[in-house]
């Protein structure tokens, strides 16, 4: 019952589609030649939908959440947020970078206040979005610390802080939680779950690890290198909160290990499962 | 960093002066009348130059004047200096156009020393205390100018990224993001090109100027009067530390995020 209700939750959100990648492709000059970073790229997200993109190393994940963020431009095809064309960075399009980004003469609080202070926000709503944000984060205590007095995961929630405090439409997150430790990615993890479920957020989040596209994902886009281009789509219809050590997620472990790996590494998958 | 970097350097920063003071004495104490006076005639010449000992001789308590006359010309010069090396570097470091324009030219002056314009700067400008502060004035540009260029330079490219993905449009990037990014840098600038300053007086009083530490270092070794050599180095080491030390403690309030400059300056 629960995995028919969140199996049709996740297909209502994918109907309404708030970003839409039409027929891109992207390529690099580089010394000696050019690089096909993207090929012929589809794909449509739907408003509050949690997509991870995943796929192995140089398949052209970032160059895609950097394209849709705006700070990179298609060499073919268009990128339509609600409609109308991505041409730059934009306060819609909220990133989330692996090395945080945040800036180093700024507090946390400063730092969550600065996208509705930078677009000209009166004071009281400043302030307020700040402090909303500070205490969503749990950090009410470290307001007034500034960035290298925090832990890689402290930053972390102040970089999410931050473009959720600037109403960022669309979270893009590149492998946020890479450079932090097992236990501190688990708890963000589920941070970013309740964060999501208690929101309209639309979120696309790039990972190396299967396992944590599983856990989070209404739709993992799994990718191929060389060049880079969508190979699947798997629609995650497991109920939330999803169980690790379930049948069904081990299942769903394997069928992307394989897609990914090849056959050993499903091989592997399953003996280890 | 951290805990030990804001550590005072207590005790073991006496160790070598006290050495070198101990050396001194045990090197001269067999001769009054040498060359190299003792440190204890140091002393009483210090008490005589700050006019408390009335041995009424030429130098006699003119330390004040001759400290004010230069410390006049160093902060003027520096003044001068950083309100057009820093206007100078913010440009070039940001406008490609700038940079194209004017980095060969400046690149070219630089290895010129101060102590090589100086007689340039005599016919330019005359005998007199303006010549002094102009050297000064040159002799901080350089360190201010090239670190605000890199300050500008070095901004992170993410933080730009960052900001513009915030909705900090274009022309605001400057103020919000390449400002203080560069900041420490620009500290930097300020605290090399005052060090410079005060060693650069010395030459600038050499000659054309009758008051100042270098003009009185000047006359002392015209006379033979090497205590009071002596004592004018002290003074100027003893100044320069005194007011690199001030500009420290403030950068360390502007600074106070950056984990760098923020503990030990
Ligand atoms: N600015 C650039 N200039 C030249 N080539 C680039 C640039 N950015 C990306 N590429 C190339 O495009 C391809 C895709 O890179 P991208 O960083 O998007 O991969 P990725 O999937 O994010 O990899 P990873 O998992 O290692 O982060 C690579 O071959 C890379 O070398
Ligand atoms: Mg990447």
């Amino acid at each position: 019952m629960a995995l028919m209700a969140e199996a049709i939750a996740a297909r209502e959100r994918a109907a309404d589609p708030v970003l839409a990648i039409e027929r891109v492709h992207k390529r690099f000059t580089v010394s000696g030649g050019e690089v096909e970073a993207l090929r012929d790229v589809n794909l449509e997200i739907g408003r509050g939908e949690f997509l991870c993109l995943i796929g192995a190393s140089g398949c052209g994940k970032s160059t895609l959440l950097r394209l849709i963020g705006g700070f990179e431009q298609p060499s073919e095809g268009r990128i339509l947020m609600n409609g109308k064309e991505v041409r730059g960075p934009g306060s819609e399009r909220g990133m989330v970078f692996q090395d945080y980004g945040l800036f180093p003469w700024l507090s946390v609080r400063r730092n969550i206040e600065f996208g509705p202070a930078a677009r000209g926000l009166p004071r009281d709503l400043v302030r307020a979005a700040g402090e909303r944000f500070i205490a969503m984060i749990g950090l009410a205590r470290f307001a007034d610390a500034y960035p290298h007095e925090l832990s890689g995961g402290m930053k972390q929630r102040v970089s999410i802080a931050r473009v959720l405090a600037n109403d960022a439409a669309i979270v893009l997150m590149d492998e946020p939680f890479g450079a932090l430790d097992a236990m501190t990615r688990e708890r963000l993890q589920l941070e970013l779950l309740t964060l999501w479920q208690g929101t309209r957020l639309t979120v696309l989040f790039v990972t190396h690890a299967i396992e944590e596209a599983i856990l989070l994902a209404d739709r993992i886009v799994v990718m191929s290198p060389n060049p880079g281009r969508i190979a699947e789509i798997v629609p995650v219809t497991l109920p939330r909160p999803r169980d690790v050590a379930s049948p069904a997620f081990n299942a769903l472990r394997r069928e992307l290990a394989l897609m990914l790996h090849g056959r050993e590494a499903g091989a592997a998958q399953t003996a280890i499962g | 960093m951290g805990a030990r970097a804001q550590m005072p350097p207590g005790p073991v920063a006496f160790v070598l002066p006290v050495l070198l003071l101990g050396l001194w004495w045990a090197l001269t104490r067999n001769h009054p009348d040498g060359l190299i006076p003792q440190p204890g005639q140091i002393a009483s010449e210090f008490v005589d130059l700050a006019g408390l000992a009335g041995n009424n001789d030429s130098f006699s308590g003119t330390l004040w004047l001759n400290l004010l006359a230069s410390a006049e010309r160093v902060y003027g010069g520096f003044l001068l200096s950083a309100s057009l090396a820093l206007p100078l570097g913010l440009l070039i470091g940001q406008l490609p156009l700038f940079r194209r324009m004017l980095d060969s030219t400046l690149q070219v002056l630089r290895p010129v020393p101060v102590t090589a314009w100086q007689p340039l700067f005599l016919i330019l400008f005359g005998l007199g205390s303006h010549t002094a502060l102009l050297l000064v004035t040159l002799g901080c540009f350089y360190p201010i100018l090239l670190n605000t260029i890199l300050g500008v330079r070095s901004v992170e490219p993410r933080l730009l990224e960052a900001a513009a993905m915030l909705g900090v449009s274009r022309s605001a990037m400057f103020p919000k993001v390449v400002l203080p990014s560069a900041l420490p840098g620009i500290v930097t600038g300020l605290r090399l090109g005052l060090g410079f300053a005060w060693v650069v007086i010395v030459v600038g009083e050499i000659s054309g100027v009758r008051t100042g530490l270098g003009a009185m270092i000047t006359d002392a070794r015209e006379v033979s009067r090497t205590d009071v050599v002596i004592a004018g180095m002290v003074t100027i080491g003893a100044i320069g530390f005194l007011s690199d030390r001030a500009v420290q403690l403030a950068s360390r309030r502007v600074l106070r995020w950056s984990p760098r400059h923020g503990a030990d300056g």
